[in-house]
């Protein structure tokens, strides 16, 4: 019995740092699982003029799409980066179409596809699009920054890129699609 | 029991699968190297260091994504046109910001990146050099 002959110490606040670490390591999880890290890459070229581009026309209902068209524009016009093998592409179709119908003139981005498929694409979801550009070496994709289809750039009456969204535009979204453009066009 | 499973196999069997990915085939430059090795070499190492953006935890020279091999291509063609490796890449920051980067590049913001070793090296030899002294006095 050690106590008897020299009285054991009383524990200090040292003890506790195990539990006290645990929790820290608990509190890391859950705060990794409830609020993940968002992984979005978002492009660094808002603010900057669409890149020189003039690519050839992905449907043969419509025109290919060049940087000109930005620039002598006047009025602000989305830039949507798409592909007819893109789910997500056909989730967004009405709004899009929604977007057209108050007067959006709306480009598209085909990204690596094919004419027939686009035809395709289109003839099932609708063609919102006054212009499609097709883009078989994902060059223009890379030269605004944008990682993936959908996206869609607001770009303001003198080529400048003013707002990016990245994923389909769901119907909650078009309301911030059409102030984005509004505020791009003052 | 049987009808079930032999109507799931025909039901597999037919279905083609969702076409999540192009059909088109992947860039010229995508899996075929520059003719020239040094060339190649360049392109090799800066691919090695550039983030693939559709599978983030690979490299553009690691990942089959489509975008990575569209990005491969166009590391390798603009390295063929005589381009410097860093500049590409300073061309991909200015798109993608400094996640694209595999290199930690000196910023205001990752200068503790690279400082922090050389205060660590300059505390320990601070907390040592009580040492050293006694050794040689002993």
């Amino acid at each position: 019995m050690s106590e008897a002959t020299a009285p054991a110490k009383r524990p200090g606040l040292a003890v506790w740092l195990p539990l006290g670490l645990f929790a820290g390591f608990l509190a890391l999880v859950f705060v990794g699982l409830y609020w993940p890290a968002d992984r979005e890459v978002s492009s660094a070229f808002i603010g900057k003029p669409l890149p020189a581009f003039d690519l050839p026309p992905a449907s043969d209902e419509r025109p290919g799409l060049a940087t000109t068209v930005f620039k002598q524009a006047g009025k602000p016009r989305l830039l949507n980066v798409f592909a007819s093998w893109c789910v997500p592409c056909a989730v967004e179709a009405p709004q899009l179409a929604a977007l057209a119908k108050q007067g959006v003139e709306i480009d598209g981005v085909a990204i690596r596809d094919r004419k027939e498929d686009v035809a395709r694409f289109l003839g099932q979801y609708g063609n919102p699009f006054a212009r499609i550009g097709k883009d078989d070496l994902s060059q223009v994709q890379l030269a605004i920054g944008s990682s993936g289809v959908p996206e869609t750039f607001v770009v303001d009456g003198k080529g400048i890129i003013r707002y990016q969204h990245i994923g389909d535009i769901r119907p909650e979204d078009v309301p911030l699609i059409m102030r984005k453009l509004a505020e791009a066009g003052q | 029991m049987r009808g079930l499973l032999l109507a799931l196999l025909a039901f597999f069997a037919i279905s083609a699968p969702l076409a999540a990915q192009d059909m088109l085939p992947p860039a010229p430059y995508a899996y075929k190297q520059l003719a020239d090795p040094k060339q190649e070499a360049k392109a090799q190492a800066l691919m090695e260091t550039l983030r693939c953006l559709k599978c983030q935890s690979q490299s553009i020279a690691d990942s089959d994504a489509p975008m990575a091999g569209d990005m491969r291509h166009q590391v390798r063609t603009r390295i063929a046109a005589g381009e410097d490796p860093e500049a590409i890449r300073q061309w991909l920051i200015e798109r993608y910001g400094d996640y694209v980067s595999y290199t930690p590049q000196v910023k205001p913001l990752t200068w503790p990146l690279f400082a922090a070793p050389l205060l660590f090296l300059a505390l320990a030899a601070f907390l040592l050099r009580g040492r050293f002294r006694r050794g040689k006095r002993a």
